[in-house]
């Protein structure tokens, strides 16, 4: 597997630097991903679909950018540029039985399971019509209808979620998988393995994707990780582990389905490491030249952004004319744009409504059970 | 009606709850073929096989979260942990993921789970397996807590908990385990969360507690009476999250002398917040100022000569009441 790395120890050239080298070429498709069933088959309209999923991810990404930058978002904000083939792949092969949950890296997965933006953005906004009700914010995005159990903030904290997920369908007979997202970081928290374990033990239909994009925050894969690749650690828990190039879209959706008729036919767990790239910091506080270097990110961004690689091979193909991709990329913008103006104009949650959607049984009165005090700081509470 | 054991009684009511709903599912350390290490699931491996009683790997982070992405998706697990004091390890699946994912998803989602083992100090187990966490698990918006302290709340309120669409953390106690009493056989008993419980009416002094303590405070109410002439009333509170206030209050109001006893430590226990509920909202009801008796204020003691003093017990209580009236 070449490409694997991004060694950032700028003082040293190590020989497993391949990942974004000055030198690397532009990266090939593999032939043997093209040909896998999974992407033979599809239709210029799902392939353009892909595409354009990728493109409103990506300008949803820099909207949500520039309105933090003007003042419009608070606290945190971590931006998925440059990753969107990874979720977008993934997704792009779910059926309605599976199910997603992810960390806080977030609005790449909600935008590609279907979430609309403008919930999205008024979300970030903190406003009343977020998909949180302006409750959860940036990492915390959900929308259970559609299979996606968030958006959570704690690195790691969602992995055995994961596997509970995939325990329910196992329990109720559905012949679907959890696909549970996470970052390299997380692959060094002990939750995780402890997940591993049971998910081989039981023989649960999880799958761990590790969008490995070279830092945990501002720490390189180097320096955060001993061994490697990362996904063989699934080893020692006797699961099926793989490790993939997330700038390829159709790599992602082969290994991701692969793994996926695992889950379906014989309830088998896998890791996968996907390899890819942020070009923003790990937040949009992040100083981010303290870690890597401006070359790093503009090598990636000129020879494996995944956009660019997949729109040339629609072109290619002739699926695409640069005038049809323009116009996916405009309509894209300006979904984007619209959102901002939707959150912006949409209103803030009242006051009143903090106590709401802390407890089932609070929201729903009418099926109350318990009696006694539920809230004790007595300015709002009943 | 049938006199039991309180280990007897939250077996009954796992029992019956996992007969009544496919969604409930027993999962812990030793649960299934050991039969529980307090053996609080004995025989319901061979009355619901390995799918429903699961024996878990020791892994109370990853099974206390899968437990909560199972309720996410509409199941209704029982966690046991084999102390609460391992919750620790598994802190940020019940205080992060199990209290907030129904806020931050902007009450898309509900997590109908149900925490339970036993939280108390007094068996020379030393510190680090007689933690009372039940403070920790009250500060917790999105969480509720109860610490039933007979054999039939310990049924009627394991049922509620089950039932309980919201998480509910169970703080049982092993030296009640064998406490009998009376329980009612009734497949829909139920004691609702959140309905305090008068062990003992009386005219003189208030005592309100939870778990074991109440069984200490009806000692020193036996010990009141017959030597002092002092008519104590015990409030139990059965739970702390939701909370009985107006039967807090209504005590105070009675007797207008408040005891208050909990095996936490002092510094921001459950009485701490107690305290200040009382002279907020019956201050002019109050003949004496509150006193409490907690546990010793140090990491809890193995020894035996340490920790039958560290906890409230009947003599430090007795002394703490006489100094009321």
């Amino acid at each position: 597997m070449e490409g694997i790395y991004h060694d950032t120890d700028l003082n040293e050239s190590s020989e497993k630097t391949s990942g974004a080298s000055p030198s690397s070429p532009p990266p090939k498709p593999s032939k043997e991903f093209i040909d896998h069933s999974v992407n033979s088959t599809l239709d210029a309209e799902e392939k353009i679909r892909m595409y354009s999923q990728m493109l409103r991810i990506r300008r949803f990404e820099e909207r949500s950018l520039r309105a933090y930058q003007q003042g419009h978002i608070g606290g945190f904000l971590h931006l998925y540029i440059g990753q969107e083939a990874v979720a977008v792949g993934a997704v792009s092969v779910m059926t309605e039985d599976d199910h997603v949950i992810t960390a806080y890296r977030d609005h790449g997965h909600a935008i590609a399971v279907g979430m609309d933006m403008d919930e999205c953005m008024a979300e970030l906004f903190g406003k009343r019509t977020g998909c949180s009700k302006g409750k959860g914010g940036s990492m915390h995005f959900f929308a259970p209808d559609k299979n996606f159990w968030g958006g959570h903030g704690i690195v790691g904290g969602q992995t055995p979620l994961g596997l509970g997920i995939a325990y329910a369908l196992k329990n109720k007979g559905v012949k679907g998988a959890c696909l549970c997202f996470m970052g390299d970081g997380a692959t060094n928290q002990g939750p995780f393995y402890e997940s591993l374990n049971l998910a081989s033990l039981w023989k649960l239909p999880v799958i761990y994707i590790i969008e490995n994009n070279g830092y945990s925050m501002g720490t390189a894969e180097s320096r955060h990780s001993a061994g490697e690749p990362l996904a063989r650690r699934g080893d020692s828990f006797d699961m099926n582990w793989s490790v993939h190039q997330g700038h390829d879209l159709y790599e992602v959706r082969a290994a991701m389905d692969d793994a996926l008729v695992r889950a379906r036919e014989d309830s088998t767990p896998s890791v996968l490491e996907i390899v890819t790239y942020r070009y923003r910091g790990h937040s949009v506080a992040d100083p981010d030249q303290t870690y890597r270097s401006k070359e790093e990110i503009e090598e990636y961004k000129k020879n494996k952004d995944p956009l660019n690689l997949f729109r040339d091979k629609l072109l290619a193909e002739g699926l695409l004319t640069e005038e049809a991709a323009k116009a996916l990329d405009q309509s894209a913008k300006d979904e984007a744009e619209a959102s901002a103006e939707f959150a912006l104009a949409s209103p803030f949650p009242e006051v009143s409504e903090l106590m709401d959607h802390v407890y089932w049984e609070t929201d729903n009165p009418e099926h109350k059970s318990s009696t006694g005090e539920m809230f004790f700081e007595s300015s709002l509470a009943e | 009606m049938a006199e039991i054991t309180y280990r007897d009684a939250l077996n009954q009511a796992l029992s019956e709850e996992i007969s009544r709903d496919p969604n409930v599912v027993l999962m812990g350390e030793e649960v299934a073929q050991f039969k529980g290490s307090y053996k609080v699931s004995e025989g319901l491996l061979e009355k619901f096989g390995p799918d429903k009683i699961i024996d878990t790997p020791i892994s109370e982070a990853a099974f206390s979260g899968l437990a909560v992405g199972a309720a996410m998706m509409g199941m209704r697990p029982v966690v046991e942990f084999m102390f609460w004091s391992f919750c620790y390890v598994a802190f940020d699946q019940i205080f992060n993921n199990a209290a907030n994912v129904r806020y931050m998803s902007g009450g898309l989602i509900n997590v109908p789970i149900v925490f339970r083992g036993p939280a108390n100090g007094g068996t020379n187990v030393g510190a680090t397996h007689s933690h009372t966490p039940e403070n920790f698990a009250a500060n917790t918006p999105g969480l509720k807590v109860i610490c039933p302290s007979t054999p039939a709340d310990a049924k009627g309120m394991m049922k509620a908990a089950i039932r309980d669409n919201d998480p509910v953390c169970v703080m049982e106690n092993t030296i009640l385990y064998n406490l009998k009493g009376e329980v009612p056989d009734d497949e829909d008993f139920i004691i609702p969360l959140g309905k305090a419980r008068l062990a003992c009416e009386g005219t003189d002094l208030s005592i309100i507690a939870h778990g074991r303590s109440v069984q200490v405070a009806l000692q020193v109410a036996e010990t009141l009476s017959e030597k002092h002439n002092v008519s104590v009333e015990v409030l139990d509170l059965r739970s702390i999250r939701p909370l009985d206030l107006e039967a807090i209050l209504q005590t105070v109001r009675k007797t207008n002398r408040v005891l208050l006893v909990e095996e936490n430590k002092p510094f921001c226990g459950v009485d701490a917040q107690i305290a200040y509920l009382i002279q907020e909202q019956a201050f002019d009801h109050l003949d004496a100022p509150i006193k409490r008796v907690s546990a010793i204020d140090v990491p809890q003691a193995y020894s035996k000569a340490l920790e039958s003093f560290q906890i409230p017990n009947h003599d430090r209580v007795l002394a703490k009441a006489l100094e009321l009236i």
